[in-house]
């Protein structure tokens, strides 16, 4: 990339920082200059949020239906996986699948359900509350 | 007593970790780019069967880590690294070093990094900033992203370096001890050695997701991904490449020309003229890498979706594959690196 290529788009990088970009100078030397951001990676940006957003309202419909537990609902909100859900609350993925039925987390103790709020940092009671 | 702690921005958090530690510590002729060779940073890899975020689990770039280590190591640079199992004891550990001056480097996750735009926070692990001192509950940190230093309170520190998932930091942290000071004949013999090495992961790898062959193995999976997928998921596994390869972190076009300005470089210290040329090879593949992410961008804006947009992404990434493969055998073929 030559130095006057450089983009200087807007993105959710603005007033935050600007990102240091290897370029060439005129004298075909590399040189480094700072970029606001390039339209064509905020729109990946973009597009992968979008996504996360039309995961959390699917999530949350299926809250408000009572086929799955509030966990199916804040581990899109907290954009948390399997993996990652699972290390936050030390609880294994066999179980977590069985706590996103509403009949089984509808069972659930105070001790497990603290677990699942830590990670999600809400409380117990918005957790257990949650109605979609 | 200890020199004052100068903040250095940089493309990539581990190199820029590791550049400013070492030139804290006297390693005064360390860059950017001569961290990124000598730790033989350049990789391309997807991991079979394996999704990240919902998209391909694509790196343009070595695994989290081997930068700093293999750096100070090629340079006799003694390396110090912790991980811990308690919170108290990773807080005690940055602590006394903080009092004692000595900048400390900490893998962290993002997030929850108080100071990232919300829309960069993924639950991302292999991150690194630089603690270099203390003012009340506030340690003052160097995050080689950003282009000012920063602050981060004792319990949001503490929250980071034990962010949760894969690659979890485990509250590692590190610093460097330079014991001998590093003469022109090291750094030669560490640059060529980053570059021996270098090629091997690149070229020789074995399995055929990684290195050169794995930019074939995800461009044949591209050509599927509008079929298996379809043309929005398809669109958005191609967004994910584009992430890894431009995001915040790899000085554009997937660290490629980050390799590029460290072959200048070391043609300072080898003064052997094929390096110039075999950089301007990677100048070239980071130029194609980033023509394809606009066609890529095509996809995933919805513009151009069809079968035969998907089979141009991937013939270029073929194309940048041949690129790379012949930059490395021209790397492999000079004569003053044996």
């Amino acid at each position: 990339m030559k130095k006057d290529e450089v983009p200087q788009d807007k993105s959710a990088l603005a007033n935050f920082t600007r990102e240091v970009c290897y370029v060439k100078n005129e004298q075909g030397k590399y040189e480094t200059v700072l970029s606001t951001g390039w339209e064509v990676k905020a729109q990946a940006l973009d597009s992968a949020w979008d996504e996360v957003k039309e995961r959390i309202e699917t999530a949350r419909q299926e809250v408000a239906r009572g086929e799955k537990s509030p966990i199916h609902y804040f581990m899109a909100l907290r954009l948390m996986d399997m993996p990652v859900i699972s290390d936050y609350t030390g609880i294994w993925p066999f179980f977590i699948r069985r706590h996103l039925r509403p009949s089984v987390f509808n069972r659930l103790s105070d001790r497990v359900l603290r677990k699942y709020a830590k990670a999600f940092e809400i409380t117990v009671e918005e957790l257990k509350n949650f109605k979609g | 007593m200890e020199n004052r702690f100068q903040h250095l921005q940089a493309a990539h958090c581990e190199n820029g970790v590791t550049t400013a530690l070492l030139r804290h510590r006297g390693v005064q002729f360390i860059t950017e780019p001569l961290a990124f060779g000598i730790g033989s940073g350049l990789f391309y890899i997807q991991i079979p069967f394996l999704t990240v975020n919902n998209g391909p689990a694509i790196s343009f770039r070595t695994m989290p880590g081997a930068i700093f280590a293999r750096t100070c190591k090629s340079l006799g640079i003694e390396v110090v690294r912790k991980k811990f199992s308690r919170e108290e004891q990773a807080e005690a550990y940055v602590e006394k070093l903080v009092a004692e001056g000595i900048p400390v480097g900490c893998q962290v996750g993002v997030f929850h990094l108080p100071y990232f735009p919300v829309e960069y926070r993924f639950h991302f692990n292999a991150h690194n900033l630089i603690v270099f001192g203390r003012e009340g509950e506030n340690y003052l940190v160097s995050d080689p992203v950003m282009e000012t230093d920063t602050r981060l309170t004792v319990s949001e520190l503490t929250k980071v370096r034990f962010a949760k998932g894969p690659l979890a930091p485990q509250g590692q942290a590190y610093y460097p001890i330079v014991t001998k000071p590093v003469d022109e004949d090291m750094i030669r013999k560490a640059i060529v050695r980053g570059i021996k090495r270098n090629v091997r992961d690149m070229l020789h790898i074995p399995g055929g997701f990684a290195g050169v062959a794995g930019i074939r193995y995800t461009a044949k999976r591209v050509r599927r991904w509008r079929d298996k997928l379809g043309p929005r998921r398809g669109g958005l596994f191609l967004g994910q490449i584009v992430r890894m390869q431009e995001e915040i972190g790899t000085g554009g076009g997937g660290f490629r020309f980050l390799y590029a300005a460290f072959l200048e470089q070391a043609h300072a210290y080898l003064r052997d003229d094929d390096l110039l040329r075999v950089s301007e090879e990677f100048t070239r593949a980071g130029d194609l890498w980033r023509q394809n992410a606009v066609k890529m961008a095509g996809v995933y804006k919805g513009r151009t979706t069809e079968q035969s947009d998907f089979d141009e992404i991937a013939d270029r990434m073929e194309e940048i594959m041949e690129v790379e493969k012949k930059a490395f055998k021209q790397l492999s073929a000079i004569k003053s690196l044996k």
